[in-house]
């Protein structure tokens, strides 16, 4: 049988599972008594054993097959989780992983893992991974048996142990059946209220039908929710009753005891809040609805998706941008015309079309997710390599992003939170001796605001010393003596930058050889983003990133020089302004202008890029001021057109690298205009 | 070269350059438009004449006068963009005019003869001859080498 066809699906259900398997061993080191845990492991590792042995991929399907024998013994009791069997089990997923990888890449997905297999194999019989320490492994085991059948049918064990715990809190239980009217409109509204009500005076762990069924209404008249309050009943039945279009409550003391009973060889489990990601802890709660891990797990089984190559969204992309641009020729036609009914016409289809843009573009957009769930295992393995210990907190991973960032900026990344935790974060006793917690921190938090997204990366390590820092680029011959000690604490910490810069005093393995940050800072600006420094010697530091939320889409300042149209970021420009012709002055042989007390070079747009000239210069010239970084300079060009919002294109592959043009883009009126790539113009 | 012999006919485009014929598989040729309005690339090789809109699509334009050195006239009625495609790249190249679609039997290709010293006989890969009509076949992977593209530039920069 021929699997070419499978391979793609092969290799993205399998990257999936790892993802699974990774996400959960970091999750189960956390709680290594949560039995379901290391269920949820079991079963995407039993899944990949299938599916390798049927695509033909012998040793990952052996791998994966050792790996689900030490899974089940520890589902069983036989074995006993400690820090070594981890560390086996994660090289084990690293191998997969790297299998997967060479099998996208075109290779037969062979690696020697005899190594691991040995180790895991060690485990399976019960004795340490490494030689020596096989006392840790003869200690027996206390956690208590899974009852298999359980409640599963209504509550999770998750949910039975919350119900635990808050009766042990003094939190009564109900079950309350919300019946609404049958003529009523808006039924997600209505739920949307009840819930609000509800969770005012207390917690919905559960609902039926399940939370996102309720707000697309895929429920008749009622629903039900598990609820945890002080409050009373009647109280409660108040509250709801407010809630206009609501028919009928109907409130259910939850009966303690048959619950116990099921509930009780769980009760050593730890509690119900630590297993919330932290991603998910430290989520504003913005939607009232989904409060619960279990409601967001069902919305996970129920979104319907399909996998679309990203090719045919540009060539959607594309098909739309020319839909635009005969939009508005039909608008500029309709209006020569006037006509009413093909005016209305028109208009209602600028009006699809608008939204059409709108969705066409959120389609491309990705969750910073995809990008961040490979962190938290860099960050275990980076920790315990360094002998730190390390704490990583994501925050905003729901955040989206346009596909070809997100694919871009992985590795900066990397290297920003690899430089944090090897140059940032001290050594626990260190940081013990300077009065810090032992463990620590380091945030990596996206969020939107306006049209870009930030990505910070805050560790609470040493900070950025400025007489290290200034020292070892005075030593590289980065600064002067001179420059240097006129520098701000900001200007010193962008030194760290530069290229051929490291201030680590050894060379380590994971950072510091001084090609790094320099590259860091050309991807994100080639993104059109940028990336500034703060920090607090003692304190840590923070990198903030700054991104364009999409990379197909940008602001432009039209001007016009001569008869040709070109297109101005407006990221890069400061300001515009008009100045007389005598005030320019000469500098050697540059043309400045005196600009609010600077010196600011002119560059005459008009002979960079060789504009055929059809009339003369005029007394006033308009000045576009742009920066790169903390320089500046005046693009002189002959006039204003406007700003606008464009679609940006390549100049094609034939005409790739064009001087000082970072591509082109469709005008309205179906001319192409080129776009300045301003940094390149200042040097 | 990526003419099948191996058939008994080749389809080709004619197009008309100074007078003389010239011939570029069907296969290759993804359309033929009217001149459309050009948009200028600034500091590139004198015989890029710029890039146009091709249907939503950022396309080069290759002047084909100016890239085997004959002197350039201005775009008339008959003046077409022929829209070639070779491996990734899409590029039109400007024509004075063409009209044709010929069917040329395999065996009337002759190799390019060797009295040539002109820049244009670099960028052929052979002559056909159909009844009285003579047609140059043009070798698109030399008109499109982007090596060519840095050469003739800066020198007025």
């Amino acid at each position: 049988m021929d699997m070419n066809q499978y391979l793609e699906v092969f290799i993205d259900e399998s990257k999936e599972h790892l993802q699974t398997c990774s996400e959960q061993l970091l999750e189960l080191e956390k709680n290594p008594d949560n039995l379901s845990i290391v269920n949820e492991i079991f079963r995407s590792a039993h899944t990949l054993k299938g599916m390798s042995a049927t695509m033909g991929y012998e040793d990952l399907a052996n791998l994966t097959h050792k790996m689900e024998n030490v899974l089940d013994g520890i589902r069983n009791n036989k074995i006993t989780l400690n820090p070594e069997i981890f560390d086996v089990i994660f090289q084990a997923v690293d191998d997969l992983e790297a299998m997967v990888l060479s099998i996208s890449e075109g290779g037969d997905g062979k690696r020697d893992v005899s190594k691991v297999v040995g180790q895991l194999q060690l485990i399976e019989k019960g004795e340490s991974p490494l030689a020596g320490a096989n006392a840790n492994a003869e200690v027996a085991a206390t956690a208590a048996p899974v009852k298999q059948e359980g409640m599963k049918g209504i509550y999770d064990e998750f949910e039975l142990t919350v119900l635990q715990q808050s009766w042990e809190q003094g939190f009564q239980s109900y079950e309350i059946t919300i019946a609404l009217n049958e003529d009523c409109l808006l039924k997600a509204a209505r739920v949307f209220m009840v819930f609000e009500v509800l969770e005012k005076s207390g917690e919905v762990i559960k609902s039926l039908p399940s939370a996102d069924q309720l707000e697309e209404e895929q429920f008749d008249q009622d629903f039900m929710v598990t609820f945890l309050t002080k409050e009373t009943k009647e109280d409660l039945s108040k509250k709801i009753m407010k809630v206009s279009e609501v028919q009928r409550v109907e409130i259910r003391e939850m009966d303690h005891l048959t619950l116990r009973e099921q509930g009780s060889e769980r009760a050593e489990e730890q509690t119900g809040r630590e297993l919330l990601p932290q991603a998910d802890a430290s989520k504003p709660e913005a939607s009232q609805v989904e409060t619960n891990k279990k409601v967001s797990n069902s919305r996970q089984s129920n979104n319907k998706t399909i996998r679309v190559n990203i090719e045919r969204l540009d060539i959607l992309m594309n098909l739309f941008e020319e839909l635009v641009i005969d939009r508005g020729r039909l608008e500029q036609i309709s209006r020569d015309l006037n006509n009413q009914e093909l005016h209305e016409t028109v208009e209602r289809m600028s009006r699809i079309s608008g939204d059409l843009q709108t969705i066409i573009l959120n389609m491309r957009m990705v969750p910073v997710e995809t990008v961040f769930n490979r962190f938290p295992k860099m960050v275990r393995t980076l920790a315990r390599d360094l002998n730190k210990k390390i704490h990583l907190e994501i925050v905003g991973a729901e955040t989206e992003l346009d596909r070809t960032v997100i694919d871009e900026i992985g590795d900066p990344l990397v290297h920003l939170l690899r430089n944090a935790i090897d140059h940032g974060v001290e050594t626990p006793e260190v940081r013990r001796a300077s009065g810090k917690d032992e463990v620590g921190t380091v945030v990596l938090k996206a969020y939107h605001s306006g049209n870009h997204v930030f990505i910070e990366i805050t560790d609470d390590g040493a900070g950025i010393s400025r007489e290290r820092v200034l020292k070892k680029a005075l030593n590289n011959g980065i600064v002067t003596a001179h420059t240097a000690a006129s520098l701000t604490d900001k200007q010193v910490y962008e030194l760290i930058f530069a290229s051929g810069f490291s201030t680590a005093e050894t060379i380590s393995d994971v950072s510091g050889r001084g090609v790094g940050l320099d590259v860091v800072k050309n991807t994100i600006e080639s993104l059109g983003g940028t990336v500034s420094i703060d920090s607090r010697e003692g304190d840590g530091s923070t990198f903030l990133i700054q991104l364009p939320l999409t990379l197909s889409i940008i602001s432009v300042m039209l001007v016009e020089i001569q008869k040709e149209k070109f297109a101005i970021p407006l990221s890069s420009i400061i300001e515009t302004a008009i100045i007389r012709k005598e005030d320019i002055m000469n500098a050697h042989s540059q043309q400045v202008i005196d600009f609010r007390g600077k010196v600011l070079p002119l560059i005459f747009l008009k002979d960079i890029f060789e504009v055929p000239v059809f009339s003369e210069d005029e007394e006033f010239l308009s000045v576009v001021i742009v920066r790169k970084g903390d320089k500046m300079a005046g693009l002189v060009v002959d006039s204003f057109i406007g700003q606008q919002e464009i679609v940006l294109k390549s100049l094609g592959n034939y005409l790739n690298s064009a001087f000082a043009i970072s591509g082109a883009t469709i005008l309205g009126d179906g001319q192409v205009a080129l776009i300045v790539d301003c940094n390149s113009l200042i040097k | 070269m990526s003419i099948r012999i191996d058939g008994e006919e080749i389809k080709v485009i004619v197009f008309q350059i100074k007078e003389k014929e010239y011939a570029i598989p069907v296969n290759q040729v993804r359309a033929i438009e009217k001149v459309l309005h050009i948009t200028r690339v600034p500091k590139t090789a004198r015989f890029v004449k710029g890039v146009i809109n091709l249907r939503g699509v950022v396309t080069p334009i290759i002047d084909l006068r100016a890239r085997f050195e004959i002197e350039e006239t201005e775009y008339t009625e008959s003046t077409r963009i022929i829209i070639v495609s070779l491996e990734d790249m899409e590029v039109g190249l400007v024509v004075d005019a063409a009209n044709d679609v010929v069917d040329i039997p395999a065996a009337n290709i002759e190799p390019q003869p060797e009295v040539v010293g002109t820049v244009e006989a670099e960028y052929i890969s052979g002559v056909a001859k159909v009844e009285k009509r003579l047609m140059i076949l043009v070798n698109l992977e030399k008109i499109l080498n982007p090596a060519e593209l840095k050469e003739p530039i800066m020198i007025e920069g």
